[in-house]
């Protein structure tokens, strides 16, 4: 164990987010923006347009932005899950959380305390804090899953019958629900949930950026992550 | 000799040129060619008229109003020469033990070959019921229909109530009324949901038109509906389509949009989730639709369409977040929480920072 103050010195810091993963992060997030601004204008539309019907195409320009994000936001996941299988272990991370592991449990606790004003320092982490990946997991993994299926059921309503929206989505989980209108409602909701969601990871990774004791923001544009003390890093692995 | 619905309809004083007519409009209702039409004139007049046997349990009769009430006296005459001959306790003439008389022979000539019409739905809450709701002829509405249905060739579920429960079964549902899939101990026979509340008459007479002239049951989606009539949303085939893509709403009754015949959406159109066929075939023999009336669908033959919240409202209420929330309510309050949470503890984070740095230096 080494036990170096926090005096300045050098140390090494690792590469964590490969490229395909980080360019992954940023069109995902902004799909999830464009997402979440045209799928409101979708439920609440703008005041009514003036003129000849012919004149506008205004609802269909919106609506055309959320079915082209949608496409790269549910094409984008796959090609996540397929990094996930062929990138580094950090790319892992968010879809296996060690539920099993009472040492993964301890660091979850550890960071609410942490949030909590009762821990002193946070732990040091190369991946996410474990608090991170279940929320990551639950919003990225789960979150995303339900968006695709939900958003894919109501758009196979519009492509029809014959089309595969229709047959692999829309043709089961509209019964699932009972009708339309609930699957609707659930794909609206859920949008808050992740709206309420993105706001805690904003916040959350200036904070950390900020006081824990290693990088994230630059982390996740340039990969690299730096460390802030020469501690051990607490890790699971 | 057998008698053919043909047959039924010539001494109901229908013109052979009506009835050919009738057979055009069915092929077209039925998304057939025209050449079909000689093919359904053929079956009409040569096969044996099916019988059909139309119950009533919990239901407010629009189902029989709706095809009654049918602006076109042709359509009419048809439908109730094809559905009403055997016994239906709304229109029939006759009564009392005579009309039961005619249920218990219907079952026993025509076994296994006749189709069960319901409208309506049984009441199966027996300890708010008693077992006794919906007594016809002394008797639970619900034998009667598990009897029947044990002997039917089909059953067709006429109507929201007999498809999904409609507004009976709404919440609270206090007889505990089930929609006709859902009854236990109804025997095997295959079961066509018709749903609307009431469904369109030509819908109704082009079901049983389809079973004569093809032998056989219209090909169902997964929620049971005939895919011709129900394969496609109010919303997909709505001639005020364009004004819901161009972005031009009735913001209000009577506005000048409304006028205009603007799209409905935003008063609380259901269009968008209703699977159903009027804004193809229309109503009282095509004349309108209630969006062409100028009022937004009410999704009614949709399953649990009274449970969504307000018909003119466009978000489904969520009343577990209070009597009048939506979505948008509920996620901008969670919002609004979680920003003021967040301020908060960024504040305290500063603050702890400031003093931890003021700790080390000292
Ligand atoms: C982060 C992801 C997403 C968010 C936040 C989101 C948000 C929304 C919202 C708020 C609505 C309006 C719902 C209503 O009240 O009627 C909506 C509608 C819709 N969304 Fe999404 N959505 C997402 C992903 C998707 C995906 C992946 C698809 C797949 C194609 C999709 C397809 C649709 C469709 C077809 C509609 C209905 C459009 C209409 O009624 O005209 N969405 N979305
Ligand atoms: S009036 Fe209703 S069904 Fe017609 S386009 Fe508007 S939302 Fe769709
Ligand atoms: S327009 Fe909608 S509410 Fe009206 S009858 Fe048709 S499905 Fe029912």
């Amino acid at each position: 164990m080494t036990t170096m103050a926090t005096k300045p010195h050098s140390e090494p810091s690792v590469y964590v987010y490969e490229a395909p993963l980080r360019l992954w992060h940023w069109m995902n997030a902004l799909a999830i923006v464009v997402l979440c601004i045209s799928g409101y204008f979708i439920g609440s539309p703008l005041p009514t347009m003036p003129g000849e019907a012919s004149d506008h195409y205004l609802m269909g320009y919106i609506r055309f932005a959320h079915f082209a994000a949608a496409y790269i936001f549910a094409i984008g996941f796959l090609g996540r899950i397929y990094w996930a299988i062929v990138g580094n272990e950090h790319a892992r991370q968010i879809f296996l959380p060690p539920i099993l592991s009472s040492e993964f449990w301890d660091g979850v606790l550890h960071e609410a305390k942490w949030y909590l004003f009762l821990a002193k320092e946070p732990r040091k982490y190369t991946g996410h804090n474990p608090m991170a990946v279940i929320f990551m997991h639950l919003m990225m993994v789960w979150g995303t899953v339900f968006m695709i299926l939900t958003g894919f059921a109501l758009y196979g309503e519009g492509t029809g019958y014959d089309s595969w929206q229709y047959t692999m989505f829309s043709s089961w989980i509209i019964p699932l629900f009972g009708q339309s209108q609930d699957v609707h409602t659930f794909h609206h909701l859920v949008m808050w949930v992740i709206i309420v969601f993105a706001i805690m990871h904003i916040y959350v990774a200036i904070r950390e950026d900020i006081m824990s004791r290693q990088s994230l923001i630059s982390t996740m544009i340039s990969g690299w992550r730096m460390f802030k003390d020469g501690r051990d890093v607490d890790d699971l692995h | 000799m057998t008698e053919t619905f043909y047959d039924v309809m010539r001494r109901q004083g229908i013109t052979r040129r009506s009835f050919l007519k009738f057979c055009s409009l069915t092929a077209a209702a039925m998304g057939l060619s025209p050449s079909y039409a000689g093919t359904i004139a053929k079956a009409m007049e040569t096969k044996p008229r099916i019988p059909v046997l139309w119950l009533h349990g919990l239901e407010c009769t629009c189902c029989s109003e709706s095809f009654i009430r049918s602006a076109h006296p042709l359509a009419k005459d048809v439908i109730l020469s094809m559905i009403s001959l055997d016994y239906d306790d709304t229109i029939m003439a006759a009564a009392g033990h005579e009309a039961e008389a005619i249920v218990a022979e219907t079952i026993e000539k025509y076994d296994g070959k006749f189709i069960l019409a319901c409208e309506g739905n049984p009441g199966l809450d027996e300890e708010k019921t008693g077992g006794m709701s919906c007594i016809i002829a002394g008797k639970p509405y619900t034998e009667q229909l598990r009897h029947a249905a044990k002997h039917a060739m089909a059953i067709i579920s006429w109507g929201s109530c007999a498809s999904w429960g409609c507004v009976q079964a709404a919440k609270p549902n206090p007889t505990g009324a089930t929609p006709i899939h859902k009854v236990p101990d109804l025997g095997n026979a295959p079961i066509i949901k018709v749903p609307g509340c009431p469904p369109i008459a030509e819908v109704m007479t082009a079901v049983i038109t389809y079973i004569l002239t093809f032998e056989r049951l219209p090909s169902l989606d997964r929620q049971g509906r005939p895919k011709m009539f129900y394969s496609q949303r109010i919303h997909d085939k709505c001639y005020r389509r364009p004004h819901f893509d161009a972005g031009q709403f009735v913001e209000k009754w009577d506005d000048e949009a409304a006028r205009k015949g603007y799209c409905l959406y935003k008063m609380g159109c259901k269009g968008p989730t209703t699977y159903n066929a009027c804004s193809t075939i229309r109503w009282n023999g095509g004349l309108s639709f209630p969006i062409q009336a100028g009022h937004p669908c009410i999704g009614c033959s949709e399953d649990g369409f009274w449970d969504k919240g307000s018909f003119y409202d466009r978000l489904s209420g969520i009343h577990q977040f209070g009597i009048e929330s939506n979505a948008d309510d509920v996620g901008i309050g969670a919002a609004a929480v979680i920003g003021g949470a967040i301020a908060a503890h960024t504040a305290v984070s500063a603050l702890k920072r400031t003093q931890q740095k003021g700790d080390q230096e000292s």
